[in-house]
């Protein structure tokens, strides 16, 4: 992949932001001009539609600005700083996530094992990805709320109700990636163990599951992505104070889009190092189990 | 009493299944819908048996018939909240992405510097939380059914483009080859080859678009909305601990998400009978 065309077509994403910056703020300029008497010169419509305090497009630098201010202005853990809403938002990604992917390679060992459990529940998992997970969420919440599951576990309610959100999204992925993966010995590896005559444990322990791990990665890094995702919306319905989607909603109910667009680019930011971490642990594993190249 | 009369349910409903699987029948198409619904209605007669069983309170988990009732004496309110978040929101949104995903991949594999360039900002675009951009769109394009769409049309373009740019691709050399000496031009060949070439792959973004669009439209209700929609109601009946309606908004957004994935998936089937995955069915 080269990196000219990216650079280049960043470029222009840039500047047509900058552009709409400036055209979607002018009328507030404008408004303001009028309402003082003042006359608007070019220059000055420039250098007003870049920094407003509450503009309908914040230019780029000021949401960078936001999101820097927002890391090392505040200590990390004062309910001001970004990294402490991301920290909040990553404990319940990973802990959705670290559900979600066991219940997904479970329920892919139960399908590969046992055709009622392939015929009767997977069909079954793919409905449960059709039906809008938000939908739940609130009795998610009122559930874990009245059940008390956190208090039991030591840990905050808004948490559980997370990570289950959480869980639920990323769960799907793994499962259908580990059931293509757990198929995916031919006929002629399944003979060759026979041969040896392994038992069926063994052979799944020393041929299924190694052979499964390329397409487990894959599955993983959609895993985490919709893990984050989910985080995120498990915080909208809650009435979250803490976290990146707490920090949305609390920037659009008090009219500041630049907090909105700091607590995007945040959870942007945070998505990418998550797929980046996968990624890195797969090359590691996968050259722990001798694949060269 | 009640438990103990589902569970013998539940495990006679398995028993059937078992030797459905493993019966001659099993690649009926008739069995292969039998097995999961079996499935389906056990698992709703485990959950009415347990919650009048142990007495469960209606605050945790009401049981199915409470919902059927809910769903029954509530028809109007859910109507018209689905007519708000589904039609209009969702189902707006999700064509108006959809062809703007389309038409911009078309875009994109005829200008190489556009796949060098946007293709990798469009995959790394594809796997970051988007619903984010909700509160954005709320403050621009106001409370009603518009900011929704929007938000569902920016969800839904990424899947599709990802997916379409690669279909586009999937016609081998050999076959362009062929129409380039039958003198096609690029619109014949694209029209006559590539395009139902990349049928299946945009009928797989298409199915990870459909249930992202609705996730889309009912996340946005959480930032403003009329007094009306799914995700709406959803939210101010949990406050007043109206839990039946809750669940049967659940159970409307459930159908409708499946509905909506199922006539997806049967556009497929239509569209793509050639492909080897559509095939033996």
């Amino acid at each position: 992949m080269k990196a000219g065309p990216v650079l280049g077509v960043l470029a222009v994403i840039v500047a047509l932001w900058y552009a709409g910056a400036v055209w979607l703020n002018a009328a507030w300029t404008y408004d303001q001009a009028a309402r003082n008497g003042t006359v608007v010169t070019f220059g000055g419509l420039l250098a007003d539609t870049m920094a407003q305090e509450r503009p309908v497009l914040p230019p780029p630098h000021q949401v960078v600005a936001e999101v820097w201010k927002g890391m090392t202005a505040y200590n990390v853990t004062s309910k001001k700083s970004l990294v402490y809403h991301g920290y909040v938002t990553l404990v319940s990604t990973f802990s959705g996530f670290v559900l979600g992917t066991l219940l997904g390679i479970l329920m892919a060992v139960g399908i590969v094992q046992s055709r009622t459990l392939e015929l009767g529940m997977m069909p079954w998992a793919v409905i449960s990805q059709t039906v809008p997970v938000v939908a739940i969420a609130p009795m998610i919440v009122v559930l874990s709320n009245s059940l008390g599951f956190g208090d039991h576990l030591g840990v905050s309610n808004a948490l559980v109700s997370k990570t289950i959100i959480a869980a639920y999204l990323s769960y799907f992925p793994v499962l259908v990636g580990m059931v293509k993966g757990l198929r995916s010995p031919d006929q002629m590896q399944l003979d060759q163990l026979k041969t040896y005559n392994a038992s069926e444990v063994q052979g799944f322990f020393k041929l299924r599951l190694p052979s499964s791990v390329p397409y487990l990665f894959t599955s993983l890094k959609v895993g985490i992505a919709a893990s984050l995702v989910g985080a995120i919306v498990g915080e909208l319905p809650t009435g979250a104070i803490e976290g990146l989607g707490a920090r949305m909603l609390i920037g659009s109910q008090f009219g500041s889009p630049i907090i909105v667009w700091a607590a995007l680019f945040a959870a942007a930011a945070l998505a990418g190092v998550l797929i980046l971490l996968v990624r890195a642990l797969e090359t590691v594993v996968v050259r722990r189990m001798g694949v060269r190249g | 009493m009640s438990i103990l009369v589902a569970v013998v349910f539940w495990l006679a409903a398995w028993g059937v299944n078992s030797w459905l699987a493993r019966s001659r029948f099993a690649g009926l198409r008739a069995v292969r819908i039998a097995i999961p619904a079996l499935f389906g209605v056990a698992i709703l007669v485990l959950w009415q048996g347990v919650v009048t069983g142990l007495a469960v309170p209606e605050v945790i988990l009401p049981a199915p018939s409470r919902l059927w009732g809910a769903i029954g004496g509530n028809l109007p309110v859910l109507g018209a909240d689905f007519v708000q978040t589904i039609l209009k929101g969702g189902l707006s949104g999700y064509v108006l992405g959809s062809v703007a995903g389309v038409l911009v991949a078309i875009l994109v594999d005829r200008v190489p510097f556009l796949r060098a360039g946007l293709l990798p900002i469009g995959n790394f675009v594809a796997a970051l939380p988007i619903v984010g951009i909700a509160p954005i769109m709320v403050m621009w394009f106001g409370f009603d059914w518009q900011s929704k769409a929007a938000v569902v049309v920016v969800m839904v373009f990424f899947p599709v483009l990802v997916n379409m740019v690669a279909g586009l691709s999937a016609s081998d050399r050999m076959q362009r080859d062929l129409m380039a000496t039958w003198g096609a031009s690029y619109w014949q060949t694209l029209v006559k080859l590539r395009l139902p070439a990349a049928m299946p792959f945009l009928f797989n973004g298409l199915k990870i678009a459909a249930t992202l669009a609705l996730i889309g439209a009912i996340v946005a209700e959480n930032f403003g909305s009329p007094t009306l929609g799914m995700g709406f109601r959803i939210s101010t009946a949990v406050g007043q601990l109206a839990l039946p309606l809750v669940w049967a908004e659940i159970a409307v957004a459930a159908l409708a998400g499946s509905v909506f994935y199922g006539l997806v998936s049967a556009a497929e089937r239509a569209v793509t009978f050639w492909h080897p995955s559509q095939r033996g069915r």
